[in-house]
C-alpha cells in the first residue's frame, strides 16, 4: 500500500494550515537560545576583552631603556616575550609542579637558593654563598638580604624552611617529595611516610638570612640540587590566606623576576614584571606570555605567522626543511636526557645477555640521529649523557667500531644465544602514542629485522596504559626516556639500582648497587660512576640510543636564549627583544 | 506541553545518574590512574597523594561521595589541573566553545539547509552538482586537515588573520575556528536536506498541490520544507550538542581555550573528576536538546504524538 | 522482501499476504535493478568501487616495494628523493620515514574500506531497527529506548576503547566493536524521527486496523519508507568511520604499525603537508573517491528502492 491511495483531505491535513503564532514558537525558542548562548559568552567576552586589551596594550608600561645597557643593541619598544609552552602545567605551586611546562613558568615566578648558569653550571641566586661543615653533613646557605616577595615583604630563611617542609608534607602530596629524600635531608623519608611531623625535617633558619640543612648522608652536590623548584621557598602569607586558591592570579605571591598576571586555561598565561624583585632594574622583559600549544605543528605555524618568539619544540617531520630555510633560528641545545629502549630481563628472550647485546649493537645510531630525529642528538652508548657536569665521560669499546663490525658481532652474539633463520628471534616493542616515538620504533625494528632477521612486533599504547603496563613489568621491551633532575651523574645511574622505583626491567646487580651507595658518601664519586657504567657496558639492561637535544625555533629578535644549557632551564629575565 | 516538559525533567535525573554510574565504573576499570606518572614515586608519596583526593577509599564510597557532591553542584577538584576545580574549568572553557559553536551552528543551519534546498530544487542540474561536489569534498576534509590548512593559508601565507588565540573572542580570532568547525557539518546537513527534500517533493500531496496550481515557491516554503526538515532536525539535535561542546582539534590548533580539549586530555590524563564533569554536561545538553527536537517534531508534523 | 509491499500496494489498501509478495518479488527486484541501471552515475560508481576493491586486493603486485621496508638510500634526502615518481617506482612517493606510500595506501585501503562499510552496515541494521521500533511502539518503550540512547551518546567513549583494549588485548577485531558501538546512535535518532511522522500516515494506520503484527508493520511499511534517509546518512557515515578509526588507533586499539589505514595516513599527512604534500594528497584522494562512489551508489539505490517513486 502506498500513499498514492490517500484521500485528498487527508493530504491536506498533513500540510501545515494557516500560519499562526503558535507555529513560530519553536523558531523563537531556538533563536532565544542562540542569543542566550551568544549573550552569556558575550559577557565573558567583555571581561576577557578588557583583559586582552590590557595585554595588547602592553606598551603601556613602556620600557625604560631604548638600548641594551651592556651590548648597546636597540631594544624593541614592546618588551613582551611570547613563549610556546607545549601544554598546561599541572600546577604553579612550586611544590606541586611535576612537568617541564610547569617548571618553565615556575622558574620565572620563583627563585631558589641557586640557579642554572647559561652553560648549566650552578650559580648563586637567593643564596649569595654557601658552605658545608661536618664532612658535608651540614650545609649553610647565606641568603641575600634584598630578596623580596611580590607583595613587598622580605624573603627570609623561614620561607625556605616552610617551603622545604611543604615539599615533604604528606598533606600537600607533592610528587617530588622524594627529591628532598634523595638529597639526604634528615628525616625526609620518615615524614613522607607519615611517621614523623614535617617540623622534624633537617632544615632550620639560624637567623633571618641563614638557612641550614642537616643531611643524613654526606651529599656533595646539594647546591646543584637546589636549582630544582622542589627546593624553592614558599610564601607562607599567601598560602595561609588563600589555601589551595593561592596560585590564582591576584592571590599569588612570588619572589622571582615575574609575577602571575592572568591565566586563561588552554589559551595563555601571562606573567608581568615583579617590581619588588631584587634585580628588577636588570630585567628588560615587561611581560611574558606562555602559550600552551599542544600540537607542535600548530606551534610551528604560530611561530611562522609571527605570533611567537620561541617554540618549545619542533615537529620532527619539519626538521629538514627548517634546517634549509631557517638555519639561524633553529636552536639545538644539548640536554641531559637519554633516549633508550629498556629490556625486561625477566622475560625471555631478554633474560639472555647475548640477546640484549646483539640488539644494542645492531641499532645504527648514526642513521637515527642524522635522518630521523635530525636535531643534532648525540649517538649514545652509555646511560649517563656526555654533557653531565663534572662527569668523567668514557665510552665502551663498541662505540669506536664501525657499524658493519657491530652488526657482525650482533649476529655472532645472537647465534651464540641460539637464534638463526630457523629459529628467529621474536619479540614485541612497546611505545606510547607519539609521532617521534613511532618513527623511531619503526626504524629500529626495521634495522633488527633486516640485520638480525628478528621478528619484531611494534605496538603503540595510549599514555597511561603504556605506563601501567611498563610499571607492572608487563612487557619485553619498551621505549624509555630519562631527563636528569639535577646536573650530576647519580640522577641517571641510580635509575638502575635494585631498589629504584623506576627500574621496571628488573635488572639487579649487587656490585652496581654497592658502587652507587659508596659514591653517595664519597668526596670523589666519579671514580664509582665510571665503574658502574662499565658494568652496564657488559650487562645491557637498557639499549641507549641517543642523548637528546632541546630543539626550538628562536626569533632573530629574541636575544639571550641559552643555547648551551644542558639543563634546559630558560629564564625569561635573561632575555630581551631587539628592534628588528 | 507542560506535562511533557515536567515528565522530561523528572526522567532526566535517573538518566544522568545512570550516565554517571556507567562512566564511573568504566573509568576506574581503565588501566592507570590520574597520578600514574613516568617517574614512579615512592609508595608513601603516592599514598599521600591518593589520600588527598579520596582515592584511597573503596570505590563505592568514592562513588557516593562524588554523587553527593554533584547533587550540590560541586564537581570536585581537577586531578590534572591541581590549581582548579572542575567547576572553574567548565566555567572558563564552555562559554568559549559555546560561543564558537553557536555561530557555527547558525551557519550550519543557514547554509546547510539553504544549499540542500537549492540542490533539491535544481536536481541534476549544475547548481545541484556544484553544491553536492562541494559538500562531499567538505565531508572528507576532517577538521584535523581543515584547521591547519586554514591557518597555513590565512595566517601564515596571507597574514590576514591570527593563527590562534582567543583574546576575548574578537572576530578575527574566531573566524577560522568557526569555518573549521562548521564545514563538515554544513556539508552533511546539505546532503541530508537535499535528499529529504527531493523525497518530499515527489510525494503525492505535493503533486496534488502542484496540480492545484499553487505557485512553486509557496509549495516549497509552505508545504514541502517542514516535512522535509524532520530528518535534518533529528540530525541537528545531537550535532548541536557536539558543536557547542567544541572539538579537541579546534582547541589544539587554535588555542581557543575551549572545552573540547578536556574530553580527550581528561581521558588521557585519567582526570576522573574532569571527565565526569564534562560527561554530565554533555549528558544534560543531550537530554535538553533531544527534548527540544521532540517538540520540534510536533511543530513540523502536527500529527506526531508521543 | 523489505521492499515488496510498495509494489504490492500499488493498487490496493490492504496488506498483502506473504506469499503474494513472494510471487511478485521477482519482478519487483527486476524492476529495481532496471531503475538502478538507468542511474548512470550509480553504475559508474559501482565499477569504480569494484576497481578499488581490486586495488586493495591486488594493488601490491604492481610495485616492487613493500609496505614496511625503509628505502635507506632515499632516507637522507626525503624532500627530493621522496617525491612521487615513476622512475623510482614510488608511485605515491615516500612517507616521512622513507617507506613506500603506494604500498601503504594499498594496505590501508583494506582496513579502511572494511571499517567504513562495516560501520555503515551496523548503523543501517541496528540503527534503523532500534529507531523504527522506538518510534513505532512509542510510549514507555520509546522513552526507555531514547533515554538509553542519551546515556550511550553522552558517555565518554574513549574509556570504552581503553578498557576494551586492557581487557582483550591489542586485537584488530576489537576496532569493529568500537566502531559499531558508536556508528548507529545518530542513525537511530534519525529513523525514530521519521517513524514518528510515518506512524500517523494513513497507510500505516490501515495496516494496524487490519491487524498486521506490529513487527511486520515496522519491517514492511516503516523501514522501506525511511530507507531514503537511511541510505544517505549511511553514505555519510562511511568517511566518518574511516577517519574515526585513526582516532581509535591513536589510543592503541585498531591497526598498529607497520600496518596502516587511510585515516592514519591522512593524519600523518596533515602533519607533513608543508614539506611532503603528497603524503596528504594521495590518501585523501582515495577517501574522496570512495565517498563519491558510495554517494552515487546511495542515490541509485534510493531511486531504485523508493516506494513512492513510481
Amino acid at each position: 500500500m502506498t500513499t498514492t491511495s490517500l484521500p485528498e483531505n487527508a493530504i491536506r491535513e498533513t500540510l501545515p494550515v494557516d500560519a499562526g503564532v503558535c507555529r513560530c514558537i519553536p523558531a523563537i525558542v531556538i533563536f532565544l537560545m542562540l542569543m542566550a548562548l551568544a549573550g552569556c559568552s558575550e559577557t565573558e567576552q567583555v571581561s576577557a576583552g578588557d583583559e586582552a586589551l590590557a595585554s595588547a596594550d602592553i606598551d603601556a608600561p613602556q620600557t625604560r631603556l631604548s638600548e641594551h645597557p651592556v651590548t648597546g643593541e636597540e631594544l624593541a619598544r614592546k618588551q613582551v616575550l611570547v613563549r610556546g609552552n607545549a601544554s598546561e602545567p599541572a600546577s604553579l605551586d612550586p611544590h606541586l609542579v611535576q612537568d617541564t611546562v610547569g617548571s618553565a613558568i615556575v622558574v620565572d615566578l620563583f627563585e631558589g637558593l641557586s640557579r642554572s648558569g647559561p652553560n648549566g653550571d650552578t650559580e648563586p641566586a637567593m643564596a649569595k654563598s654557601w658552605s658545608s661543615s661536618d664532612n658535608n653533613l651540614t650545609w649553610t646557605f647565606h641568603l641575600r638580604e634584598d630578596g623580596r616577595w611580590s607583595d613587598g615583604t622580605a624573603v627570609t630563611a623561614h620561607d625556605f624552611v616552610y617551603g622545604w617542609r611543604r615539599a615533604v608534607d604528606p598533606k600537600v602530596g607533592s610528587n617530588y617529595a622524594y627529591y628532598i629524600e634523595s638529597a639526604g635531608v634528615e628525616n625526609a623519608g620518615d615524614i613522607i611516610s607519615g611517621e614523623k611531623a614535617p617540623e622534624t625535617l633537617g632544615v632550620r633558619a639560624l637567623d633571618e638570612f641563614t638557612f641550614e640543612v642537616s643531611l643524613a648522608e654526606p651529599i656533595t652536590y646539594l647546591p646543584d640540587m637546589t636549582v630544582h623548584y622542589t627546593m624553592f621557598p614558599a610564601p607562607r602569607q599567601a598560602i595561609e590566606a588563600h589555601g589551595s586558591d593561592w596560585t590564582k592570579p591576584g592571590n599569588m605571591v612570588s619572589n622571582g623576576a615575574f609575577q602571575l598576571d592572568s591565566w586563561h586555561l588552554g589559551e595563555k598565561l601571562v606573567a608581568a614584571r615583579n617590581p619588588h624583585y631584587r634585580e628588577d632594574d636588570k630585567t628588560i622583559i615587561d611581560r611574558v606570555v606562555y602559550l600552551p600549544i599542544e600540537s607542535s605543528s600548530a606551534e610551528l605555524q604560530r611561530y611562522a605567522s609571527g605570533e611567537l618568539h620561541m617554540t618549545s619544540t619542533v615537529p620532527v617531520s619539519q626538521m629538514a626543511r627548517l634546517k634549509r630555510e631557517r638555519p639561524d633560528e633553529l636552536v639545538m641545545a644539548p640536554s641531559i636526557a637519554t633516549y633508550m629502549y629498556a629490556f625486561n630481563v625477566h622475560r625471555p628472550p631478554f633474560d639472555d645477555v647475548r640477546v640484549r647485546r646483539a640488539l644494542t649493537y645492531a641499532i645504527d645510531r648514526n642513521v637515527i640521529v642524522s635522518y630521523i630525529t635530525r636535531g643534532e642528538q648525540m649517538p649514545a652508548f652509555t646511560l649517563t649523557p656526555a654533557y653531565v657536569s663534572g662527569f668523567d665521560f668514557r665510552q665502551p669499546e663498541y662505540a669506536t667500531w664501525s657499524q658493519t663490525r657491530r652488526d657482525e658481532e650482533a649476529r655472532k652474539a645472537l647465534k651464540e644465544a641460539g637464534y638463526d633463520e630457523d629459529n628467529p628471534l621474536e619479540f614485541e616493542l612497546l611505545y606510547n602514542t607519539d609521532e617521534s616515538h613511532k618513527a623511531l620504533a619503526i626504524v629500529v625494528s626495521q634495522m633488527w629485522k633486516e640485520k638480525l632477521g628478528a621478528r619484531v612486533t611494534i605496538s603503540n599504547l595510549e599514555w597511561k596504559t603504556f605506563l601501567s603496563e611498563k610499571q607492572a613489568g608487563n612487557y619485553g621491551m619498551a621505549r624509555f626516556g630519562w631527563k636528569g633532575d639535577y646536573n650530576e651523574a647519580s640522577t641517571f645511574l641510580t635509575l638502575l639500582t635494585s631498589d629504584s622505583g623506576n627500574n621496571d626491567g628488573g635488572w639487579s646487580n649487587r656490585e652496581y648497587d654497592q658502587l652507587l651507595l659508596d659514591a653517595r658518601s664519597s668526596q670523589d664519586p666519579n671514580r664509582y660512576y665510571v665503574l658502574a657504567e662499565e658494568i652496564l657496558w657488559k650487562e645491557f639492561p637498557v639499549a641507549p640510543v641517543y642523548f637528546n637535544t632541546t630543539v626550538a625555533l628562536v626569533s632573530p629578535t629574541l636575544k639571550g636564549y641559552p643555547e648551551n644549557n644542558p639543563r634546559n632551564i630558560i629564564y625569561s629575565k635573561d632575555m630581551y627583544v631587539t628592534a628588528d | 506541553m507542560f506535562s511533557f516538559i515536567i515528565r522530561r525533567v523528572l526522567v532526566a535525573v535517573p538518566t544522568v545518574l545512570a550516565l554517571i554510574t556507567v562512566s564511573f565504573v568504566l573509568m576506574h576499570a581503565a588501566p592507570g590512574g590520574p597520578f600514574t606518572n613516568e617517574r614512579n614515586v615512592p609508595e608513601a608519596v603516592m599514598e599521600n597523594i591518593e589520600a588527598k583526593y579520596n582515592l584511597d577509599k573503596p570505590l563505592w564510597q568514592q562513588y557516593f561521595i562524588y554523587v553527593g557532591n554533584v547533587a550540590q553542584g560541586d564537581l570536585g577538584p581537577s586531578f590534572r589541573y591541581k590549581d582548579f576545580t572542575v567547576n572553574e574549568l567548565i566555567e572558563s572553557s564552555f562559554p568559549r566553545s559555546a560561543y564558537i559553536g553557536a555561530w557555527s551552528f547558525l551557519f550550519v543551519v543557514v547554509f546547510g539547509v539553504g544549499l540542500g534546498v537549492i540542490a533539491a530544487l535544481k536536481q541534476n542540474r549544475w547548481p545541484d552538482y556544484t553544491v553536492m561536489t562541494a559538500a562531499m569534498t567538505g565531508v572528507v576534509f576532517p577538521n584535523f586537515v581543515m584547521a591547519p590548512l586554514l591557518v597555513l593559508l590565512f595566517a601564515v601565507t596571507l597574514r590576514w588573520l591570527p593563527a590562534g588565540g582567543w583574546e576575548g573572542g574578537q572576530v578575527e580570532y574566531i573566524v577560522l575556528p568557526i569555518i573549521a568547525m562548521a564545514t563538515s557539518y554544513i556539508a552533511q546537513v546539505a546532503r541530508i536536506t537535499r535528499s529529504s527534500m527531493i523525497e518530499t517533493l515527489r510525494s503525492p500531496f505535493i503533486r496534488t498541490a502542484r496540480a492545484k496550481g499553487i505557485p512553486r515557491h509557496k509549495i516549497v516554503l509552505r508545504h514541502a520544507l517542514k516535512p522535509a526538515l524532520i530528518p535534518v532536525v533529528s540530525y541537528l539535535g545531537p550535532a548541536f550538542v557536539g558543536i557547542i561542546t567544541g572539538s579537541v582539534i579546534i582547541d589544539q590548533v587554535f588555542s581557543t581555550g575551549g572545552i573540547g580539549q578536556h574530553f580527550v586530555n581528561g581521558a588521557i590524563n585519567r582526570d576522573y573528576s574532569l571527565i565526569l564533569g564534562v560527561t554530565i554536561l554533555v549528558g544534560m545538553l543531550t537530554i535538553l536538546f533531544n527534548a527540544v527536537v521532540d517538540i520540534l517534531y510536533t511543530w513540523l508534523d502536527p500529527r506526531v504524538r508521543y | 522482501m523489505f521492499f515488496s509491499d510498495k509494489h504490492a500496494g500499488m493498487g490496493e489498501l490492504a496488506d498483502t499476504l506473504a506469499e503474494e509478495a513472494y510471487t511478485e518479488g521477482r519482478s519487483l527486484w527486476r524492476d529495481a535493478r532496471r531503475r538502478f541501471m538507468q542511474h548512470r552515475a550509480a553504475v559508474a560508481s559501482l565499477v569504480v568501487l569494484a576497481l578499488l576493491l581490486l586495488f586493495a586486493a591486488f594493488g601490491q603486485y604492481l610495485s616492487p616495494w613493500d609496505n614496511e621496508s625503509i628505502d635507506w638510500a632515499s632516507l637522507p634526502n626525503l624532500d627530493e628523493d621522496g617525491v612521487p615518481s615513476l622512475a623510482s617506482q614510488h608511485y605515491f612517493g615516500l612517507d616521512p620515514i622513507g617507506r613506500d606510500l603506494y604500498q601503504r595506501t594499498v594496505q590501508g585501503s583494506r582496513i579502511s574500506l572494511m571499517v567504513g562499510v562495516l560501520g555503515a552496515l551496523t548503523a543501517v541494521v541496528i540503527g534503523t531497527l532500534y529507531g523504527a521500533i522506538s518510534g513505532y511502539v512509542g510510549g514507555r518503550t520509546d522513552a526507555i529506548m531514547m533515554r538509553t540512547l542519551e546515556v550511550l551518546s553522552a558517555f565518554p567513549f574513549m574509556f570504552l576503547v581503553i578498557v576494551l583494549m586492557a581487557v582483550f588485548g591489542r586485537n584488530v577485531l576489537l576496532i569493529f566493536i568500537a566502531i559499531g558501538a558508536v556508528s548507529w546512535l545518530n542513525m537511530a535518532r534519525i529513523v525514530r524521527g521519521q517513524t514518528l511522522s510515518l506512524k500517523r500516515k494513513e497507510f500505516i494506520e490501515a495496516a494496524m486496523a487490519t491487524g498486521v503484527h506490529p513487527f511486520l508493520i515496522v519491517l514492511r511499511h516503516v523501514v522501506p519508507n525511511v530507507l531514503g534517509v537511511v541510505i544517505v546518512y549511511a553514505t555519510l557515515l562511511v568517511p566518518e568511520m574511516i577517519l574515526f578509526e585513526s582516532f581509535i588507533s591513536f589510543l592503541g586499539l585498531g591497526v598498529s604499525e607497520p600496518y596502516t589505514s587511510w585515516g592514519a595516513l591522512i593524519s600523518e599527512g596533515a602533519d607533513a603537508m608543508w614539506t611532503a604534500p603528497w603524503t596528504l594528497i594521495f590518501p585523501m584522494l582515495m577517501l574522496v573517491l570512495t565517498l563519491f562512489c558510495f554517494n552515487f551508489l546511495g542515490d541509485g539505490l534510493r531511486d531504485a528502492l523508493d516506494p513512492k517513486d513510481r
